[in-house]
């Protein structure tokens, strides 16, 4: 037996914590293994009632996801036989493959607008941060008041004002409009965010720097931000997150150009309605990339939640 | 190196006076001491000098050269943080190497000044772990490191072994004012520690409320003191306070307390009223016979010497006799005070009365 310890719990505790959390973890994942496993699944297992657990995967989802189809006569069926695997699954439709589909354009536009809007709320976010912190700004306790206020209502709230600026100024269905849109919700967050971790930062750091021989921007830039870089990859992947699964304004401002995953999806049609494993493969291939990011920084964001909570 | 001239400069942070018109110089290669409780503008003004903090108004000259107002990359002056403020994102060579990298120096130039600064400081073995996990005494090592490195016109110390424990504190104290003498550099060093002060430096300025108190070398501090904080600040025990009423007259060397006559410096000001007879606690001999009269009420041992508290008809006094001086609580002593050492000061004021003591040291203030 070895000692009792006040600060270590004793076995059975963890035992039982390590089941609770594991039950957590399993209920929460559920809808995301059913969508993951949905797109392996054909048209009819998907909408088999009861759902089906066990199943023959088959990659008509993602094939489905990724290319346009049409329906061919017998003839040119038998007199052009299938050029690959793909070819072969859409072939027990009768149908031929003309092409890829709009999905690759719009993932793209999703990461270019994700991410740019991501990049645009931190660069912004960090420098409007670093001078609430730093310097004497007048009225600025009110001025944060009203950065932080932008963001007491829904967004959504504000839709139809943005609709028709956005149709003044060229800005719909643009990646620009959509850029600064997402950044512009996004900016309260990152500025509150930021200020608070880069308060952390003893200004005596920026002050040696100083001394020297730096500049004040030297100082910010090589002795500031990378202390900061825990709040800056926390503050990016909530930014992210946010832009990446917005919908209602994707849906509202763009359509054709701009056009973002989370409003494309929904909109596959397959052979007699909703092509459910298909939208589950669109799904989970959008899951992706926030998924990716956010297990790159996950080190940073564990550290960023908890800090500031003990003095160091 | 260099001398700093501090000429009328004050500081305001909105409403709030820090520094009050305050002038002093800091002599080429001197190693010079702001003494003061907190708050009273000590640190304020050392930032000044280091330009972290720009005057209000006033003017500081650093080898002839006004530099009040300039940013402190262009006034070469390196500065030692309380808490240190190494980077922490850098190892001890990066840390050390960090000014020298701004001036654009050569690398192989930079590699061989940082071996010979970590070399005088004893931290070569150390160069190429981060700093996150060094001991006080090492990260003040290197914080000292990156303040030698670049050579600098003069050094700023803000309260350098605060962060140390006091038994690390007396040691890093005497390697400071070692590596001080070998380099001869002109140093500006903060402190609320009067025993710190005493110890290290060459000259000392007293602050108090936003003003210079005193300014000079530890012995004039303490011998002649310019007001009544700077001779209760200094000394523990600190100098004692008689209150008395009463008339002095310029040219006359005694004074009357409670139908005493006691000898004091041949006075230059004469003055009326509640008068402030102040004198240190070693200049104090118990006897039989003495005129003025005390009752013992408590005494502490210190070793080699005792402090006896005594109440007198004029306050309580403490006097530091040696220790195999019988002192008996309750028993009632006579006392004699050293007549050239008496400091006089008007209670109203504060400030000590010229006398054949002090007349040279307070032309200064």
């Amino acid at each position: 037996m070895s000692a009792h310890s006040i600060t270590e719990p004793s076995g059975r505790s963890k035992w039982v914590a390590g089941t609770l959390v594991i039950t957590y973890a399993l209920i929460t994942m559920i809808p995301l293994a059913w969508i993951m496993l949905t797109g392996f699944k054909s048209p009819a297992d998907a909408i088999s009632y009861p759902p089906k657990v066990v199943f023959e995967p088959t990659l008509e989802g993602y094939v489905n996801l990724f290319t346009t189809r049409t329906r061919q006569t017998d003839d040119f069926l038998a007199a052009n036989p299938p050029e690959n695997w793909a070819d072969e699954i859409v072939r027990q439709y009768d149908m031929v493959i003309v092409g890829p589909s709009k999905f690759g354009e719009r993932f793209f536009n999703s990461v270019i607008i994700g991410f740019g809007s991501t990049f645009l709320s931190i660069f912004l976010g960090t420098l409007a941060a670093y001078a609430f912190s730093r310097f004497k700004i007048p009225l600025a306790d009110d001025l944060l008041f009203f950065i932080l206020s932008t963001r007491m209502m829904p967004p959504i709230a504000v839709a139809i004002p943005i609709f028709l600026m956005y149709r003044n100024l060229g800005l719909s269905d643009t990646h620009l409009g959509m850029i600064l849109l997402y950044t512009a919700v996004n900016i309260s967050l990152a500025v509150w965010l930021l200020k608070g971790f880069i308060d952390e930062i003893p200004r005596e750091y920026e002050e040696a720097a100083l001394i020297d021989g730096y500049t004040r921007f030297q100082a910010f830039y090589k002795v500031v931000l990378p202390q900061a870089a825990t709040g800056i990859a926390s503050t990016a992947i909530f930014c992210l997150i946010f832009a990446w699964n917005e919908y209602a304004f994707a849906v509202l401002l763009t359509s054709a150009t701009a056009q973002t995953a989370p409003p494309f999806i929904p909109t596959i049609i397959g052979v007699g309605g909703l092509d459910w494993p298909a939208v589950a493969a669109g799904a989970t291939i959008f899951l992706l990339p926030v998924m990716i990011f956010t297990i790159l920084l996950r080190k940073h964001l564990l550290r960023g939640i908890t800090f500031g909570a003990v003095r160091k | 190196m260099a001398e700093i001239v501090i000429k009328n400069v004050r500081k305001e942070f909105g409403d709030f006076v820090a520094v009050r018109e305050s002038s002093f110089t800091v002599e080429d290669g001197e190693f010079f001491m702001l003494l003061g409780p907190s708050g009273c503008g000590k640190t304020t003004t050392l930032r000044m000098i280091a330009g972290l903090e720009l005057p209000t108004s006033g003017e500081i000259y650093l080898d002839g050269e006004e530099i009040g107002q300039r940013p402190p990359s262009e006034r070469d002056i390196a500065f030692v943080f309380q808490m240190f403020a190494l980077y922490p994102h850098m190892n001890v060579y990066r840390n050390l190497s960090y000014p020298l990298v701004s001036q654009g120096m050569p690398r192989a130039q930079v590699r061989a000044k940082v071996d010979e600064v970590a070399t005088i400081l004893g931290i070569k073995d150390i160069l190429k772990k981060p700093v996150g996990g060094l001991s006080g005494g090492d990260r003040q090592r290197v914080a000292l490191g990156r303040a030698i490195v670049r050579e600098p016109k003069a050094f700023m110390m803000d309260e350098p072994l605060g962060a140390l424990d006091a038994e690390f504190r007396e040691h890093m104290a005497e390697e400071l004012r070692a590596l001080h003498d070998r380099m001869g550099a002109t140093t500006v060093y903060v402190t609320h520690d009067q025993l710190e002060a005493m110890q290290m430096g060459d000259k000392i300025v007293v602050m108090n409320n936003a003003v210079v108190e005193q300014f000079g070398t530890p012995q004039e501090i303490y011998d002649k003191p310019a007001t009544m904080f700077v001779a209760n600040f200094i000394g523990s025990p600190s100098m004692n306070f008689l209150n008395f009423q009463g008339q002095v007259a310029a040219g006359s060397n005694s004074v009357m307390l409670e139908g005493t006559e006691l000898g004091v410096p041949v006075l230059r000001d004469g003055a009326s009223g509640e008068l402030v007879f102040g004198v240190r606690p070693e200049h104090i001999t118990l006897n039989d016979t003495g005129a003025y009269r005390g009752k013992v009420i408590a005494t502490e041992y210190l070793g080699t010497t005792q402090i006896v508290t005594l109440n007198t008809p004029n306050g309580d006094l403490k006097a530091r006799i040696a220790s195999d001086q019988p002192a008996t609580v309750g028993e009632t002593v006579g006392m004699d005070f050293n007549p050239g050492t008496i400091t006089l000061f008007d209670r109203g004021t504060g400030h000590a009365l010229r006398s054949a003591l002090n007349e040279g040291v307070l032309a200064h203030g």
